[in-house]
């Protein structure tokens, strides 16, 4: 990595955990690389408060290259920053000027309390896939792939819904904290397949019955959660997600 | 919980409702357009008054209109609970926030705009509906809605508030109409683009055709 020559101004959210309120502090930060990620600059912004022994700024990262959806930062108003289809470790200091202040917040949600600094409880959205996120088979040997025709459409389709990393950026970007982008993705992807055709109607009632114990909002169609989702989840999910619950709620055996 | 209000008490099950009744307002909306404008034949409130004596007399469309009333209080009720749990969803807002990267300031402000309609249908009513239904209940007879048009549209800020109540009905519709097609699951490449037309046509033409009618009536085209 070349040294770089960029000179920013962070405004950071800081907060201790939970409980505590949080503020911003404002660092500034000198000999910054265009070619740096964010979380890189992150990475120096941390060794330089370690050096002035204070506490260095907690943030989620994993791994860094796009895939696994932690690293939750909402940058200047945005989730993951000002560039579409990417994540904040897939953002770079090129993205910025030099001389710019760059206010960085944590995902903002009820159902995501701050655990601390810039790092939310996304447990949420586990508690949702817990809850029919899933396709009960007995496990073994995978059978023949093409025992089961599947239409290219929805193959294309389904693996298009199940690029879903699970990020939250959906939720962050809503301005009602709504996960539905994320909770359509994952029935979706379940639902165009022969495989999730079993469990159909009760995993569309059970994930919507979680999304609305977990206390996000609803959805409004404003379509910001897919403008921002990382991996461009179709808003087309969220329909189909209303199709299948309501389908479900109409048809399913349960009472 | 039985499932049915399990359903409709769900995020889903909300929008369904606040869907379902805002086309039919929509549905409203043509038939209350298309009888006002009758006044634009410009013959003395003639055409116009035997089409109002029609919708205010006419035992049908009275009891549809008890579904009309019920249909605005819900989707009035439903509207402001949703805002609310939206709002509350999100106790701590963003210090810096570029919504507009992501999504359209109309399509963020439903509950805004809403209120402001709420807010217009009250001043409305009270000039039109409520005098006329009272009169009709207290003495059998209706009141000349035609001439009382003419009386109220001649105030300048009569006038105003009723061009400011059409602006806000134009971007409440601009996103409501695909909206509601969108909650009930109706969003489809097949469809989409005619689904925008229609709805973007809709959400210009009839609040035009209501502002006309004060507009008309202020500068003396009508009379
Ligand atoms: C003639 C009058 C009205 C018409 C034709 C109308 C129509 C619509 C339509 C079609 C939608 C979209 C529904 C959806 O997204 O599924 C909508 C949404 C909405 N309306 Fe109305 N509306 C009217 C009056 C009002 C009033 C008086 C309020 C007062 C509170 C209101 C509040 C709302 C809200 C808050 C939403 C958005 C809810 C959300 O998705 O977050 N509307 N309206
Ligand atoms: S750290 Fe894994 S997606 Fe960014």
């Amino acid at each position: 990595m070349s040294a770089g020559n960029m000179r920013l101004t962070l405004k950071v959210w800081r907060q201790s955990n939970t409980n505590t309120q949080g503020g911003f502090e404002n660092y500034n930060l000198d000999g910054v690389s265009p070619d740096m990620s964010f979380l890189e600059m992150f990475d120096i912004l941390n060794e330089q408060l370690i050096e002035e022994n204070k506490e260095p700024v907690a943030f989620d990262h994993d791994c860094r290259e796009g895939i696994c959806g932690m690293c939750s930062m909402f940058i200047n108003g945005q989730p993951h920053g000002p560039l579409k289809g990417v994540t904040t470790c897939q953002l770079h200091m090129r993205s910025f000027q030099d001389g710019d202040t760059i206010t960085v917040e944590p995902w903002r949600a009820g159902a995501f309390p701050v655990i601390k600094d810039l790092v939310v409880d996304r447990d949420g959205f586990d508690r949702i896939i817990s809850a029919g996120g899933f396709v009960s088979v007995n496990t073994g040997n995978a059978q023949d792939a093409n025992n089961l025709p599947i239409a290219k459409e929805d193959a294309d389709d389904a693996f298009s819904a199940a690029a879903c990393i699970g990020c939250g950026a959906c939720v962050a970007a809503c301005k009602n904290a709504s996960a539905m982008l994320f909770v359509s993705a994952k029935i979706s992807q379940l639902a165009l397949l022969p495989q999730g055709q079993a469990e159909r109607s009760i995993r569309a009632e059970k994930m919507v019955a979680q999304m609305d114990a977990e206390g996000f909002g609803n959805c409004t169609n404003t379509h910001a959660c897919s403008a921002e989702c990382p991996k461009e989840i179709s808003f087309e999910n969220i329909a189909r997600m209303n199709r299948e619950y309501l389908g479900a709620k109409v048809s399913s055996k349960a009472l | 919980m039985s499932w049915f209000t399990q359903a409709l008490t769900s995020s889903i099950g909300k929008k369904l409702i606040m869907s379902l009744t805002g086309l039919f307002l929509i549905s409203f909306l043509v038939i209350h357009a298309t009888i006002n404008a009758m006044i634009f034949y410009n013959d003395g409130g003639e055409t116009f008054s035997h089409w109002g004596h029609f919708m205010g007399t006419n035992p049908i469309i009275r009891t549809l209109e008890i579904g009309l009333v019920l249909g605005f209080l819900l989707h009035i009720a439903d509207g402001l609970w949703l805002t609310k749990a939206n709002n509350d969803a999100r106790p701590v807002k963003y210090a810096v926030s570029n919504a507009s990267a992501n999504s359209k300031w109309y399509s963020r402000s439903m509950g805004l705009l809403g209120t402001l309609i709420l807010i217009f249908l009250v001043i409305h009513t009270s000039h039109f509906w409520i005098p006329n239904r009272t009169n009709q209940f207290a003495t059998g007879e209706e009141l000349n809605l035609y001439q009382m048009m003419l009386d109220i549209f001649q105030n300048i800020w009569v006038v105003l508030i009723y061009v400011a109540g059409c602006f806000s009905l134009f971007w409440h519709l601009l996103h409501g109409f695909e909206s509601a097609f969108k909650s009930l699951g109706l969003y489809h490449v097949k469809y989409n683009g005619a689904i925008h037309f229609v709805g973007v046509a809709f959400s210009i033409v009839i609040p035009v055709l209501f502002a006309l009618m004060p507009i008309s009536i202020f500068f003396g085209w009508v009379y």
